[in-house]
């Protein structure tokens, strides 16, 4: 039997923003090679665990642990969590004026990296990558984010988690605006790190779920997890939307 | 370096400073004798030392300006400061002639390895004289003239008679007629009829010793046709004591020349930077200043470009770093003085740990300058609450067929921002860097790659260790 490899591990996490709490007590453990999906209505506290996975600072963790490749997180800064290989795919990417997305991949790749990187096998790997997921060259002299449409914005996230290669991806909605057509080359994306990654995804649509296979669909309501199933639950909630899960907390 | 000086400056990495070996030092503090020993000493011309005496006259009774950094102006004491001193008895052509701790300051700053690789021409300034001057043969052959501005005063009388305080008369402000009475070395520029410049030339600006004045004086004069693209550094050691940097450069563009003048000045922060830099643009001419302020104490600099011929064109590019004690009152002013004349005005500027970057700009189109375009942007990016940021843009407009465009703006870095590039890796302080070569982004392109690349590392080291 293969040995399943611990990727991330939470115990009863609970973490408030400015004194209100948002994630009340939540549990879960993704392993290497799961796609983990959660769902949940807009204000359940999906985006902040992200965010806190990822280490940002306006979120104060109140009780519980994060445990990455079975150490702590809390002692590790966001840059830290990245070179480590944590990846985020952002809801709402950010705009960097005047950074051309050919420079920011080739630093952020190095910043990760141990080895320094070579011109030629890093071009190589780009246009690999780029070729998955359908991207034109010239984005590559375009600034980071800058006029881009939302699907553009999205694939740019693919790429850069390609090239980074992590260990742990978090998708934050990363499914949301697109058209059939790039939701495709998104699952791409995703299917190629899954193997050697633990993977968890942020969506409000089964729709992703048709080109990426969870190993475990999560409901999130007010900050818990109420309930996981395969991927049926995912078709479940599409079809009848959150209101016949007991919300009652268990005592 | 001294600890005062340290806390004063930070991390400057050009702070060094060689022995003052001087061949000739006058003693601190102006005069008009110190004048007329200055021009002596040159063996000028009657013309150029009277010019000199008066315009000494009229610097001293000139008041300071009113306007700027009034308080930071007023520190200047012009009785502490050494207004000549020659460091080399001669201008070389081979850096192996040029004296060797001279040599290394250059080698340490890379101007014989740029000259080599990109570069049609080389001056290098140390203190008050170019002790290194050279121009490829291909560019002497098509008769341009690039010489030390005193060499071209000696070997071109009638051409700087001619043009020499045309564009900026003495009396024009109490740094130009400083520049005028004192002048010292800078550059003289003559590029024939329809001769195009491939190559930049370049000029380096450098004040090793104490409570040193560099009062250099450029003309460049592009004849019809041509075009020539001038670039010039500027860098001083750290101390604790304050030098004077007051130059005064003169553009003259003839019908249909182009002049692209780039600078980036990166003075220790313990100088004064004042300089008036104009240009004159005649019929279907074209001025662009790339203007880059990263250093010194107070610069107070507003590259300007007089649009005197019908389809004349300006373009003014500048940006600004502030750091800690640093004020960069920079800007640019276009006087729209013939019909159909265009220009764009870019502005940049960031301030951190407590600096201050002021636009100052001036937009004039006279009554009789029809069809007239031009556009105005400034952005200022803060990276902290303690720095400051301030804009004084003035435009007269008297001619309603004027087509103007300002915009302004002022930004911060958001969270949002950094923590987008830390869950990339990198460091606060590199996401920090990323950002501010970001902003300036728009001016950097515009320099020669060597420079741009440079600019940016330096922009970077100014992030690190600074992030509070």
């Amino acid at each position: 039997m293969a040995k399943v490899s611990e990727i991330l591990r939470i115990e009863n996490l609970h973490v408030s923003v400015e004194g209100t709490a948002i994630i009340k007590g939540l549990s879960l453990t993704i392993n290497q090679g799961e796609i983990h999906v959660i769902m949940g209505r807009n204000g359940a506290g999906k985006s902040t665990l992200a965010s806190v996975i990822m280490g940002h600072p306006a979120y104060e963790i109140t009780e519980g642990e994060i445990h990455y490749l079975s150490q702590p997180l809390e002692q590790l800064s966001v840059f830290e969590r990245a070179r480590a290989g944590m990846f985020l795919s952002f809801q709402y990417p950010v705009v960097i004026p005047g950074v051309q997305v050919g420079t920011f991949l080739k630093k952020s790749v190095q910043s990760v990296r141990d080895e320094p990187i070579k011109g030629r096998a890093f071009r190589k790997e780009l246009n690999d990558a780029m070729s998955t997921l359908d991207m034109d060259k010239t984005v590559l002299s375009r600034y980071v984010n800058d006029g881009f449409s939302g699907g553009e914005k999205k694939r740019l996230e693919i790429l850069q988690m390609l090239m980074l290669n992590p260990k742990l991806a978090l998708l934050d909605e990363t499914d949301s605006g697109l058209d059939i057509d790039a939701l495709r080359i998104v699952a791409k994306g995703i299917n190629q790190v899954v193997p050697q990654a633990g993977c968890l995804i942020i969506t409000h649509y089964q729709r992703l779920l048709d080109h990426v296979k969870p190993d475990y669909v999560h409901v999130m309501i007010d900050g818990q997890i109420l309930l996981t199933g395969g991927p049926e639950l995912a078709h479940k909630l599409e079809d009848k939307g959150y209101d016949w899960i007991d919300v009652t907390p268990e005592a | 370096m001294s600890d005062q000086a340290h806390d004063a400056v930070g991390d400057y990495r050009f702070g060094f400073h060689d022995p003052e070996n001087s061949t000739i030092r006058f003693d601190k503090g102006l005069s008009e004798q110190v004048v007329r020993d200055i021009s002596a000493l040159k063996d000028e011309p009657k013309w150029m030392t009277d010019l000199r005496v008066k315009a000494y006259k009229h610097f001293m009774e000139r008041p300071m300006p009113d306007w700027g950094n009034c308080d930071s102006l007023n520190e200047i004491n012009f009785d502490n400061i050494t207004y000549f001193l020659r460091s080399s008895d001669a201008t070389e052509n081979d850096w192996s002639d040029v004296p060797d701790d001279i040599k290394n300051t250059f080698n340490r700053l890379g101007i014989p390895e740029a000259e080599q690789k990109w570069l049609g021409g080389v001056t290098a300034q140390y203190e008050s004289e170019a002790v290194y001057h050279s121009i490829r043969e291909d560019l002497e052959e098509q008769g341009v003239l690039f010489l030390d501005m005193d060499s071209g005063l000696k070997k071109f009388p009638d051409i700087v008679k001619k043009y020499f305080g045309t564009v900026i008369p003495h009396t024009d402000n109490k740094f130009s007629a400083l520049n005028t009475a004192v002048w010292s070395g800078g550059s003289f520029i003559y590029v024939p009829k329809g001769v195009h410049v491939e190559m930049p030339v370049q000029a380096y600006f450098r004040i090793n010793a104490k409570n040193m004045g560099q009062f250099e004086r450029t003309l460049i004069i592009a004849d019809e046709d041509s075009s020539i693209h001038y670039v010039e550094g500027c860098t001083a050691p750290t101390y604790s004591t304050d030098s004077l940097h007051s130059a005064v450069v003169e553009l003259i563009a003839m019908k249909g020349a182009k002049i692209r003048y780039s600078t980036i000045q990166n003075w220790s922060a313990n100088v004064f930077n004042l300089v008036t830099k104009r240009g004159v643009a005649h019929e279907k001419a074209t001025i662009e200043w790339v203007d880059g302020n990263i250093g010194s104490k107070l610069t107070m600099k507003y590259p300007a470009v007089l649009l005197k011929g019908e389809g004349a064109h300006a373009e003014v590019i500048s940006v600004a770093y502030a750091g800690k004690g640093q004020h960069q009152d920079a800007g640019a002013k276009v006087h729209h003085l013939a019909p159909n004349t265009t220009s764009n005005i870019l502005s940049k500027s960031i301030s951190k740990n407590g600096g201050r970057s002021s636009y100052r700009g001036m937009l004039q189109v006279t009554p009789k300058s029809h069809g007239c375009r031009s556009k105005v942007v400034c952005d200022a990016l803060m990276l902290d609450s303690d720095s400051r940021s301030d804009t004084y843009p003035t435009m007269e407009v008297g001619n309603p067929t004027a087509d103007l465009e300002h915009e302004a703006s002022v930004s911060k870095v958001s969270g949002d921002q950094l923590f987008y590039l830390m869950s990339r890796g990198f460091t606060e302080a590199e996401a920090m860097g990323l950002i501010v070569n970001g902003f300036f982004e728009p001016f950097t392109r515009e320099l020669p790659m060597e420079y741009a690349v440079e600019l940016n590392k330096l922009l970077e080291l100014e992030m690190e260790g600074s992030i509070g």
